[in-house]
Formats: C-alpha cells, structure tokens, sequence
C-alpha cells in the first residue's frame, strides 16, 4: 500500500529538516565565539541533503531524504584587530567566526517551513488512509 | 443480472489505486524541496489507469503454479515535471508551492474516489438486504 510509504518519505523529510534546523541553532549561537587561532574557531556548518538514489532508480515511486553528512564553510573567517580583548593573540587579533547570522535566519524560515509541510503531507495522508479504513461502514 | 465481484467497483478500485501511487510521487517530491539536483516527478495518470486496469483485469487467474504472479506497477509511467520556473542553481526543480496544490488536489479526488466506492458498497449492501 502505497499511501504507508507517505509516512517514511514525509518523515525522513522532517527528520533531514530537523538536522538542518539543529545546524542553524548551533551556528546562530555560536555566531560571535571568538578564538585566539584560525583552527580553534567555531565555522558555520551546514548539511548536505541527498535524494535515496536506490530507491529513486528502482521500481518504487517513492524518494525519500538522506543526510549524507554535515560540511563546514570554508568561507573566510572574520578576523579584528583588538589588542584589548582577553583573547587575542600576540599580534592583538582576534578571529570571529564565518557565519553569516541572516543567512542563518533565512535558512532557519526554510526549515522549519518544509518541516511544516512535511508533517501536513503526512497528516493528509493519514486523513486519507483513515478514511480508506472507514470503506464500506455505514 | 449477475453480480459480478469484480467489476461491482468499475473503475474506481483503479483509480484509488492510481491516486494512492500519485500522493506517494508528490510526497516524495517534497520531502526534498531542498535535495540539490532532485528532479520533480509525477505521474501520466491516462497512462497510469490504463496500466492498472490492464494488470488488475487478469492478475486473479493464476491457473497453473509457473503462471507469473503480476503485481501492480503503474510507476511505469512516471515522469519528470516541467519546471515553471529557471533552475536556482542546484539542480532541483521542485516548485514546492504547485506541489502542495498537487498534493492537496490529489487527497481530494482520492476521497472523491472513495466517496463513488463507498456509494457503490452501499448499492450492493442494499440488493443483498433486499432493501430493508
């Protein structure tokens, strides 16, 4: 019965969307962590989502979502002069890291966006398999 | 008139069926509304009935034990959407707005479907009670 593998495909959506959504509240928290080094400091991270290909080249109809891992950016880190600061290093810099708060934020509506429509998707097709039991009763 | 049992439901056990397959297509498309190079999909639903009712026609007479034993497949006739809309730049072509209408419009003719199935089971409950 198809309509049973709604409910694989839409929650393997929201548990991908959910990962994303974790990524994001780690990298707005950790936006102005700042470090004395260029390895120690937090960089943004962000999942790579991939389409199940062994399902979507067999007979099944249905594709749902894996997370093939979590990327960091390589985008450069923000580094400031303050000699002031308890962390910078002896040539008075600190380094800030590269993530970008309103990309985050946008990435943050997205998610939990598509995570809401994952879950109506999984609600209409249990309203309609429900229904499909209800067949034939009076 | 004989009551046939496999025809008492037409063609509305085919086209549940067919509809059900649909909704799965359109959930899968999107559950990855942001899967990078994820082609959207959908069914030929002509194609789709037409497959159904062909298979389902004959797959009750299995009259010998090396008979093959035909399951369902309308997936035969699925097919890559045309975008409305030029590529973002990672290769997915899923327009997550026309999928939602899709998917909602879908649910709708299923529960038309089942209304049609549930009128045509009443009928026959009706001629078996002999109307009382």
């Amino acid at each position: 019965m198809s309509l049973y593998n709604i409910f694989n495909v839409s929650g393997s959506g929201m548990s991908a969307q959910s990962v994303r959504l974790n990524t994001t509240a780690s990298n707005i928290a950790n936006a102005n962590s700042v470090s004395s080094s260029v390895d120690e400091t937090y960089r943004a991270r962000h999942p790579v989502f991939a389409a199940e290909m062994d399902k979507a080249l067999g007979t099944q109809s249905s594709t749902s979502v894996n997370v093939l891992g979590i990327v960091e950016s390589d985008a450069p880190l923000k580094i400031e002069y303050s000699p002031n600061h308890p962390m910078a290093d002896k040539d008075g810099y600190v380094y800030k890291p590269n993530v970008n708060v309103v990309e985050e934020m946008a990435n943050m509506i997205s998610a939990s966006r598509s995570y809401q429509t994952n879950v109506q998707v999984a609600d209409a097709a249990k309203t309609m398999l429900s229904k499909t039991l209800q067949m034939g009763q009076r | 008139m004989a009551i046939s049992l496999d025809k008492a439901f037409g063609i509305h056990q085919h086209a549940l069926l067919v509809r059900s397959e649909r909704a799965e297509v359109l959930a899968s498309n999107i559950a990855n509304a942001d899967t990078p190079g994820y082609k959207s999909k959908d069914l030929n639903f002509a194609d789709a009935l037409a497959n159904a009712q062909k298979q389902s026609g004959n797959s009750m007479k299995k009259t010998h034990e090396k008979h093959y034993d035909l399951s369902i497949n309308v997936n035969s006739s699925s097919q890559f959407r045309n975008p409305i809309q030029p590529d973002t730049g990672d290769g997915n072509s899923v327009d997550v707005q026309v999928e939602r209408n899709l998917f909602m419009q879908n649910s709708m003719e299923y529960q038309t479907s089942l209304r049609f199935l549930n009128g045509k089971i009443q009928a026959l409950n009706k001629a078996l009670n002999g109307g009382q």
